[in-house]
């Protein structure tokens, strides 16, 4: 109780701080989302129209993410060097797995007939692909989006060792200064963040899910 | 021809080219899927009437599905010619070209994440058609496939039976009024008793409207009670193409009779109409508002296997032969049975006199 209540005590000791923190991490949050799914979404969409291309890529970029976010970040700082922009491509570029492999998968996941049926009907390719392919496939990208957000809410905190103030630097200095209101200050807060984000997505997911019987 | 009532009726319809079919000419057509295999399809030609509801059948990869496929360029043919009212199909751009035709395929057919109502408007709105006259037309084609549509309008397919689907891939089939209906195995997933109504409602369909039908199926039952011409296909090739009553009486080959089943003669019966067997009524005798006689009756559409079996147990000599609407039309016994289940059924009353002629 009292770690509780050192924690709110540290947040209303500067609550500009504390404001400001909360902004930088959403604000990196969402940019890294934007640039990913203007990347990605469509990078899916070639890729799961290439027979052959399109499941090496796949396996390719799933290999990939067995570099921790860490480590993309730190391989970053050479080449970027410190703060919100290197920050920012390397946030964008964990957020293109879950993104990339999902889009193709759920589009391939459209059954042959069905899409056999929308032609048989009259579409041409782009209402095929607008009108009954993409929304088939909704729900599985908007679970690739769901799980890249998480992860890049989780992920934003290690921000801060590129200079960045987000609302690791609260975990990182309760961790270094052994100060553990400050530590939950952080950690609690990422964790909101990050369910937030599965909470608002999640019901994105289900509200694209056509009924099932 | 020895059309049966429905294809009649439809070819009287067919006059005014709104409510009736097209005619459809395949000419020298092949198709070749490459990888050096026999072609699919071998130099297929073949003429469909307008309002004719042709029934393609054979084994898998006999190449019937195929030959469908083509009508609306779903597959190209590798060589020959397709023609719709004398129009090649490559006439028009392949959209607007299956625009104008009615598509059918196994309940899979459905798109999920439309409602009902939405995916029976899919042609019309991509014709362009305003919003009232979709809205219209779509309770108009769920009221015709007996869905009422305040109650299924706004369903999901997943929320329908798969009998209901079914009349739901009808109902869009059919929403932009096509002369041409293609049909590749629409009832195939359905259990019996569905599978049968269904076909009930088709034909009751056709009858009013008179569309060409092209309908592909393996179910040599279903191609019996359906078609007015049966299209017998084996390895890309017609191998037979009359009536039904001419397939199942005198197969063309060793394949047709093992398809009919033509040596079991309860098979055989079980395919045939009464219709095809039955004494028509003197004229002067059934005249309007003839009484019923007493003695049982038969409905023209039965099978001549339930014929024989109502015959034997009501121990008259005879039964009476009524139409859709109770009205008795003709008379059947045991001797109008044995003539068109033998085999060499000519002569017999209502057996194609032509029955020999094989029409490929």
């Amino acid at each position: 109780m009292d770690l509780l209540r050192d924690a709110v005590a540290y947040v209303r000791d500067d609550p500009e701080r504390f404001r400001r923190a909360v902004e930088t991490h959403a604000q990196l949050t969402l940019y890294a989302l934007g640039w990913a799914l203007l990347i990605f979404v469509p990078l899916g969409v070639l890729v799961s129209r290439s027979a052959r291309a399109g499941p090496a890529i796949v396996s390719a970029v799933a290999a990939l993410r067995v570099v921790p976010s860490l480590a993309i970040l730190f391989l970053m700082e050479p080449l970027l060097g410190l703060g919100f922009r290197p920050a920012l491509i390397a946030l964008t570029a964990l957020a293109g797995p879950p993104i990339l492999i999902n889009v193709d998968a759920g589009l391939r996941g459209v059954p042959g007939a069905v899409l056999e049926n929308a032609r048989g009907l009259g579409m041409t390719p782009s209402q095929s692909f607008f009108r009954v392919q993409l929304p088939l496939a909704l729900p599985a990208i908007v679970a690739g989006i769901r799980s890249a957000t998480v992860e890049i809410v989780a992920s934003a905190s290690l921000a801060s060792f590129v200079a960045v103030r987000t609302l690791g630097n609260f975990v990182v200095q309760g961790v270094t200064t052994g100060n553990e209101a400050v530590l939950l200050v952080g950690a609690a807060s990422i964790t909101l963040l990050a369910l937030l984000a599965e909470l608002l997505l999640g019901g994105a997911e289900r509200l694209v899910t056509p009924p099932q019987a | 021809m020895a059309t049966r009532t429905g294809a009649a009726e439809s070819h009287a319809n067919g006059a005014g080219r709104a409510a009736g079919g097209s005619a459809i000419d395949y000419v020298g057509v092949s198709k070749d899927f490459g990888g050096g295999g026999r072609s699919a399809v071998s130099e297929i030609t073949l003429s469909v009437a307008p309002g004719r509801f042709v029934v393609l059948i054979g084994p898998s990869g006999c190449g019937k599905t195929t030959l469908l496929k083509m009508t609306n360029r779903l597959y190209e043919p590798t060589a020959g010619r397709i023609t719709i009212d004398g129009t090649e199909v490559h006439s028009l751009p392949a959209p607007a070209l299956r625009r104008q035709i009615g598509y059918v395929i196994q309940q899979t057919g459905l798109f999920p994440h439309m409602r009902i109502g939405d995916n029976i408007a899919v042609v019309p709105r991509l014709l362009r058609w305003d919003k009232a006259r979709v809205a219209h037309r779509v309770d108009e084609l769920l009221d015709l496939v007996g869905l009422p549509p305040a109650e299924y309008r706004h369903r999901f397919p997943a929320q329908l039976s798969g009998g209901q689907q079914q009349r739901v891939g009808l109902a869009r089939a059919l929403a932009a009024e096509p002369s041409t209906l293609l049909m590749d195995e629409p009832f195939g997933a359905l259990d019996a008793i569905t599978r049968t109504r269904l076909q009930g409602e088709l034909q009751r369909i056709h009858r009013r409207f008179g569309q060409t039908i092209i309908f592909v199926t393996h179910d040599i039952d279903e191609a019996v009670r359906l078609a007015d011409e049966i299209v017998v296909m084996r390895d890309g090739l017609v191998v037979q193409h009359g009536p039904p009553l001419e397939v199942v009486t005198t197969p063309a080959d060793a394949f047709v009779a093992e398809l009919v089943g033509a040596d079991d003669v309860l098979r055989r019966l079980s395919l045939l109409p009464v219709g095809s067997a039955m004494r028509p009524l003197d004229r002067a005798n059934g005249a309007t508002g003839a009484a019923l006689p007493a003695g049982p009756t038969v409905t023209r559409s039965a099978a001549l296997r339930d014929a024989l079996g109502t015959l034997l147990e009501s121990h008259e000599d005879h039964l009476t032969v009524v139409d859709e609407d109770a009205r008795p039309i003709g008379t059947i016994d045991l001797e109008t049975i044995q003539a068109v289940s033998g085999r060499a059924a000519t002569g017999a009353e209502g057996v194609s006199p032509h029955a020999d002629v094989l029409r490929a």
